[in-house]
């Protein structure tokens, strides 16, 4: 039941590899708090992302294949939906092998801080789990649970936490596996 | 800050004894506070100014102050104010007319004197049991300390006369790790912070550039353990209080660790590790860097916390749906559950008494703080609101403190106490926005 730790009391030395898309959790951006809803619309600040017409495009991936599912509520299985826009992101991210990939898990507020954490990193983790299944390599792939840290709508209804609740595919530039 | 305290002679009271006494409270029995179920009524106390014996100033008010806020947060005491009292107290060593006091029915007299010479304040105090004509045994102490500091001695002062009237230990001479708030709910920024258990003495320990959640103090309150967004992923940070240094308590990269917490002896921290979407519980060696897994399950396994005595480990788990509360030994292995009612449990947080676990439980939409023996029995919900989480609890065991987050777009967390009983609930006073509070030990 024990491991050999490999960086113990590690001082914080890592850093990450610059992210093409700095709203992604919707801190801000054309229409954070507002955003019209629906994966792939409305919430997404596209300076730096390309042109959404360009297919080849972290706007175009975001807008057009959709970046993130939805989940129910203390679940993290993907549903019928989520998997057709799972396996779009798969298939796009296997003909764009530059990118490299940070799946982020989130939850709703209904629930305590480090149970979201956790439940977060599960939805993170079977989306990563499902495209890794579509052949994109899991060394481009890493993934982060925000818990109920970053909503990205606010209100507290279940209209907004079925949004809250998701799991969202970051792409950068650059650092591809 | 050190302080030191001595006791000093008692027997000043042998004057005052020769007053009349009220024939109608005096059965010889020391004023005295039972806190437990059912209604206590407040015993009512006064405490005049305390005497400037030189350099005070403003000071020996304030200390006296600070003595009546502590004590009357409690809800186990009524100030009698200065406005109403009869009796004067001029100096620290003349005898105390007795007969004015009980005149405006205060049962418990606080009489002190605070002197200041440079940067060193001397306090010193004695409490009057004022039915029966006389000082409280050993409620009597002199400290001396820091002007920075005076506020601690007041707490000090109140400490004895709370543990000498209840039998309780004291908690007023405290600090609390919290999570300071600002921004949007979207965007929130948050800094660790440290304060008096009473709000005040405000510290920032971080900035707000990286997220950071759920700190707590270590068993001799030296250094915290928090979870930081640091390197960009959730890590579990251990800040050393005296000099702001942080180191990151690095695993295997590709996981996450989170939901720290110190063993009793301080050498050894608990905590959550995920892995592939599963998240379970392990058990780090600080000196020797040794990392052992207590928990192996499919299901999430956090918010773990040491029995007073580190032989148990009280977590969360959702082996079997929703989140339910479970002991195992320290040694690991599956635990055994002792959470039953309706609903989810979580945060279970072990009493430094060691009778109760504090716990966060969500049902029907609601939010409650509540307690339960460590056999999961005589469960009492103690506070009810759209979301109410994480108790702390404080030195003594007898109050928690915990987060309550208001609800919709313009949400806001802030800090609030209840009592063991349920009695006293009361918001603790913060700058802005506050989540995630963790007490101290009793300072030195």
């Amino acid at each position: 039941m024990s491991f050999t730790p490999k960086a113990l009391l590690l001082l914080a030395t890592l850093t990450l590899a610059a992210c093409q898309n700095p709203d992604r959790y919707g801190s801000g951006g054309a229409d954070g708090m507002g955003g019209t809803g629906g994966p792939g619309s409305g919430y997404v600040d596209t300076t730096g992302l390309g042109d959404p017409n360009d297919p080849r495009s972290i706007a175009y991936f975001n807008q057009t294949v959709g970046d993130r599912v939805l989940f129910a509520v203390d679940q993290s299985t993907v549903s019928t939906e989520g998997r057709s826009i799972l396996t779009a992101q798969a298939g796009w991210l296997n003909q764009n092998p530059g990118y490299a990939i940070i799946v982020e898990g989130h939850a709703d507020e209904q629930g305590t801080r480090e149970y979201n954490l956790a439940l977060g990193a599960r939805r993170a983790a079977a989306v990563q789990q499902f495209l890794i299944s579509q052949g994109v390599s899991g060394t481009r792939m890493r993934t982060i649970s925000y818990g109920k840290e970053r909503p990205i709508e606010v209100c507290s209804t279940e209209s907004c936490y079925s949004k809250n609740r998701r799991a969202v595919t970051v792409l950068s530039v650059g650092a591809g596996a | 800050m050190n302080f030191t305290r001595r006791h000093f002679a008692a027997s000043l009271a042998a004057g005052a004894a020769a007053l009349p006494v009220m024939a109608r409270a005096q059965d010889g029995s020391p004023p005295r506070i039972v806190i437990g179920p059912g209604v206590i009524e407040p015993m009512p106390i006064a405490v005049p100014a305390f005497i400037d014996e030189g350099g005070a100033g403003e000071l020996a008010r304030n200390i006296s102050r600070v003595v009546v806020s502590d004590l009357t947060g409690t809800g186990f005491f009524r100030e009698i104010g200065p406005e109403a009292h009869i009796g004067r107290i001029t100096s620290f060593d003349a005898g105390i007319g007795f007969e004015e006091w009980r005149a405006i029915n205060a049962q418990v007299l606080i009489t002190g004197a605070v002197s200041a010479a440079g940067d060193r304040v001397s306090v010193k105090f004695r409490a009057w049991d004022v039915v029966n004509g006389r000082q409280m045994d050993g409620a009597a102490l002199q400290f001396a300390g820091t002007k920075a500091g005076w506020r601690r001695m007041a707490h000090k002062v109140a400490d004895v006369v709370y543990s000498k009237i209840t039998g309780e230990g004291g908690y007023f001479d405290s600090r609390v790790v919290f999570v300071a708030e600002s921004g949007p709910k979207n965007a929130r920024q948050k800094r660790l912070a440290v304060m008096d258990y009473d709000g005040a003495n405000v510290q920032y320990l971080t900035d707000s550039s990286a997220i950071v959640l759920a700190p707590r103090f270590s068993p001799s309150g030296d250094r915290i353990l928090y979870t930081s967004y640091e390197t960009g992923f959730p890590r579990i940070t251990l800040l050393n209080v005296g000099n702001l240094k942080r180191q990151t308590l690095a695993e295997q990269p590709g996981t996450m660790t989170f939901a720290p917490r110190f063993s009793p002896d301080g050498g050894s921290v608990v905590f959550s590790l995920e892995r592939g979407g599963n998240t379970d519980i392990y058990l780090m060696n600080l000196g020797s860097g040794s990392t052992v897994q207590l928990t192996n399950s499919p299901s999430i396994e956090t918010a773990p916390s040491f029995s007073p005595d580190g032989s148990q480990i009280c977590f969360e788990s959702d082996r079997t749906g929703g989140s339910q509360i479970y002991i195992m030994s320290t040694g690991g292995g599956e635990g055994r559950r002792i959470s039953n009612g309706k609903g989810r449990y979580g945060t279970p947080v072990w009493s430094p008494r060691g009778d109760l676990i504090a716990f966060t439980k969500q049902a029907e939409g609601r939010f409650h703080i509540g307690v339960m023996r460590t056999d999961g029995s005589e469960e009492r919900l103690l506070t009810a609101s759209f979301l109410d989480e994480g108790p702390t609890w404080a030195p003594n065991g007898r109050v928690i403190m915990f987060t309550r987050e208001t609800s919709g777009g313009g949400g806001q967390a802030s800090l609030w106490s209840v009592d063991i009983t349920g009695r006293n609930l009361r918001q603790i006073p913060t700058e802005g926005p506050a989540s995630d509070p963790a007490w101290s030990p009793l300072l030195p």
